[in-house]
């Protein structure tokens, strides 16, 4: 063979032969392979299971010997709620094989494969930061059309449909355009302005139900040394938390619906120059907490619990969350935005709330009416307050909470939901359109300006473009409120 | 000898080729074919949009700003982190004054350093990058801690949360994380290199920096040259990737002020349902990755020096 350094007229030296391959290897790391990793497999086998006979206590008609698969986000909720629901899916259906049970976090990594081979399982709890595009599942056929469930009778009162038995706006959220009902948001979340009355108390305050309140309230504190306000800097999508029912209830709802339908110059609206000057002031006058545009949504919780600052926009996931940082006498309460004057569209009390914590039936599942049938269990009474109980938060289930010990943070969830009656907003752009609502609001919009290097009028400017680019897009499917 | 020799090499590389073709380069043509589709990635239907994406990549802002970010990474990571690696590794093995017998040494404490700069290796970059959120954090975060502890409390930076810092953040931890790697590979061609020549530059009273210059950096020129290719890969690639989705705001913010073309398919694939539009971008990102494999080998290329 060819000596390792003279080889001119050789043929393939070992050297190069080497460096090439390495270099041609170490080309392909970094590139796209791991894309394709979850190319389009075959179509698998589309044997769906055969339909039992439906009955009184199996209205949807579920095969009573099939197995079920259900896959379950393992996130702040954890999964033994759902292993509870299994048990009673098991003890309903004894003939058929023990539920599978699937918890993850990798939601769309271990189910898009799937889905692409046509072979998904039955039941999916689709959330966390791994979840699946549900406006393209239901663009591409993917989802089963759930209105037979909501149309069967709940399992408490046989005389009330499914449909009857959901809090308001949970139904219609997992609609997108005209009646199929594809998504079933098991969860309920209270969107909002969070405190500690604690510290609230050590002020000699009541919680602001107006602006000039609210910045009064902030310069009390800014003199002992406390921030008025912090939130998720790095994730500043945070923000419209408390931002979008304020925007509903200076302009109305039509603001935020004309906002959602991506109608022109619908971020030109007075409302939303209103509310954006009056977040921007809390900036102007120093009442963000220092260092906020840096902190994730834990840091910034945690500089909350510490009593460094006295408000943060969160939802309801936010208790359990922050519960490691707590302190005992925290007293974490959650509000309605204040008002910013008396001119205001809908009254204090008006809140973001809605449904959280998605599952879907594949539109392929082998035992859809299974996946079903689990859910319809687990929107029964017991279920539900088996939830509120383990997890601290509401179910989509209107009621169930009697007889519970709500900590003070349910409670005033709870209680904001009474005030708001009939004012709940339900802003759409962060299940419709995930880009534009994170990345370009939240972080290159609403960020900027809450970091003090945007002003509100450039900020209206710049999201405005961003919504226009989204409306003419054709690459996403544009969805409108009914 | 010489007879049979193709058909020998030929018989040995068959299987690794095969292997090759069809785990590396197979996928390379499949994501070249969906980069003409609008797959979503969610569904096994897809139709030929001919060259839609292309020209909907070439018009997407984001798209160019990822791509002058991971430019700048390519060009000013290995930089640093190979200076800093060989001056490093030359004062671990041949700056130190003159010792005992040895003629040339390292500088004292050398095997520690050599374990302090690599230990950062034995971590995973995910767990680098989280332990650096911290560090960055604005309000107890070590570094505005320490600017506080000697009396610079003005100096407060929100790092990771301002758009003229946060690139340059991330930069640093991929230098940390990185340079021990380098640290240790050129130490071991310093090794290689014989004492003699070392000695003789002694002798001859060179300095330290004409040491390094004269005899070390030209014996080194090989692998500095596979360093350096090696590096331009992480930047482009997995490191630069996680270090900025795990740390950055957004991630790939404050205002796409980070944002890097591995990122952004993953986005576009993951978050955005458009595989066949984050594979184009993938194609992007194998020119870009291929150009400068090419340059690197291009311009390195020198006489190469025997010993």
């Amino acid at each position: 063979m060819a000596s390792t350094s003279a080889h001119k007229n050789e043929g393939l030296g070992r050297r190069d032969l080497i460096k090439r391959s390495a270099a041609l290897g170490l080309i392909t790391v970094p590139t796209m392979s791991f894309l394709s990793a979850c190319a389009s497999g075959d179509s698998g086998s589309d044997e769906k299971v055969k339909k039992g006979t439906a009955s009184k206590t199996n209205p949807l008609g579920v095969n009573e010997t099939a197995p079920l698969e259900f896959v379950i986000f393992d996130g702040g909720f954890g999964q033994q709620y759902a292993i509870d629901a299994e048990k009673k899916y098991n003890a309903a259906f004894p003939k058929a094989p023990k539920v599978k049970h699937v918890p993850t976090q990798k939601i769309q990594s271990q189910l898009q494969p799937r889905f692409n081979g046509g072979t998904p399982p039955d039941l999916i709890d689709n959330s966390g930061a791994e979840q699946m595009d549900m406006g393209v599942l239901v663009g591409k056929n993917q989802l089963l059309d759930l209105t037979p469930l909501m149309n069967a009778p709940s399992i408490d009162d046989p005389s009330k449909k499914v449909r009857d038995t959901l809090r308001p706006g949970v139904l219609e959220m997992g609609q997108f355009d005209g009646d199929p009902v594809w998504i079933m948001y098991y969860a309920y979340t209270v969107y909002g302005v969070w405190y500690s009355q604690t510290a609230l108390d050590n002020l000699d305050a009541q919680y602001p139900e107006t602006w000039d309140q609210m910045l009064a309230l902030c310069e009390k504190a800014k003199k002992k040394g406390i921030a008025g306000w912090t939130y998720p800097g790095k994730y500043p999508y945070y923000l419209p938390f408390s931002l979008y029912p304020f925007i509903g209830k200076i302009g109305g709802r039509e603001v935020l619906d004309k906002i959602d339908n991506l109608e022109p110059n619908a971020w030109k609206d007075p409302a939303v120059k209103a509310a954006l000057e009056a977040y921007y002031e809390l900036y102007r006058k120093g009442y963000v907490l220092k260092g906020t545009p840096g902190m994730t949504h834990i840091q910034s919780q945690t500089e909350w619990t510490k009593g460094k600052a006295l408000f943060i926009p969160n939802g309801s996931w936010v208790e359990n969350e922050a519960a490691p940082t707590t302190p005992k006498d925290f007293k974490m309460m959650v509000a309605a935005p204040s008002s910013l004057d008396a001119s205001d569209k809908l009254p204090f009390g008006t809140i973001w709330a809605s449904g959280g914590e998605p599952f879907v039936v594949p539109a392929k599942a082998k035992n859809p009416e299974g996946g079903m049938e689990q859910l319809r269990i687990m929107l029964s009474e017991e279920s539900s307050k088996n939830f509120t109980k383990q997890v601290k938060s509401l179910s989509a289930y209107n009621g169930g909470t009697d007889g519970l010990t709500l900590s003070t943070a349910m409670q005033a969830g709870v209680d904001a939901l009474k005030k708001a009656g009939d004012n709940v907003v339900n802003p759409r752009l962060q299940d419709w359109y995930v880009k534009l609502q994170k990345e370009q609001i939240g972080v290159s919009g609403l960020g900027e300006m809450m970091a003090g290097r945007a002003t509100p009028a450039e900020t209206i400017k710049k999201i405005q473009a961003y919504a226009d680019a989204a409306a003419k897009d054709q690459s996403i499917k544009h969805y409108k409120h009914q | 000898m010489q007879h049979g020799k193709y058909r020998f090499i030929v018989g040995f590389l068959a299987a690794p080729l095969a292997l090759y073709a069809v785990f590396v380069i197979w996928p390379f043509v499949q994501s070249i074919y969906y980069s003409f589709t609008d797959w979503t990635g969610l569904s096994p239907e897809f139709k030929m949009v001919g060259f839609d994406n292309y020209s909907r990549m070439l018009k997407d802002d984001i798209f160019w700003k990822s791509l002058q970010h991971s430019v700048l990474l390519v060009l000013l990571l290995p930089l640093v982190t190979l200076g800093l690696a060989l001056f490093f590794a030359f004062m671990l093995n041949v700056g130190g004054r003159r010792r005992k017998n040895a003629a040339v040494s390292g500088v004292r404490g050398s095997a520690f350093y050599k374990i302090a700069y690599f230990f950062p290796q034995v971590l995973s970059i995910v767990i680098v990058s989280l332990l650096f959120q911290f560090a960055f954090n604005p309000s107890d975060g070590m570094l505005n801690s320490t600017f506080k502890a000697i009396g610079l409390e003005s100096i407060q930076p929100d790092w990771l949360g301002d758009p003229k810092l946060a690139l340059y953040c991330v930069m640093a931890v991929l230098v940390w994380s990185t340079v021990g790697f380098f640290v240790v590979l050129f130490s071991a061609g310093m090794a290689s290199i014989p004492r003699d020549f070392y000695e003789a530059a002694l002798l001859d009273g060179a300095s330290r920096f004409t040491t390094f210059f004269r005899i070390t950096l030209p014996l080194l020129w090989d692998t500095v040259q596979s360093g350096w290719v090696y590096m331009g890969i992480l930047a482009l690639g997995v490191e630069a990737f996680t270090s900025v989705q795990v740390m950055t705001v957004g991630p790939g913010g404050p205002d796409y002020s980070t944002t890097v073309l591995p990122l952004y398919v993953y986005q576009t694939a993951f978050r955005d349902g458009q595989a066949g539009y984050a594979t184009t971008i993938g194609v992007g990102l194998l020119i870009v990755t291929m150009a400068f494999a090419a340059i690197v080998m291009r311009l390195g290329r020198r006489e190469r020096l025997e010993f």
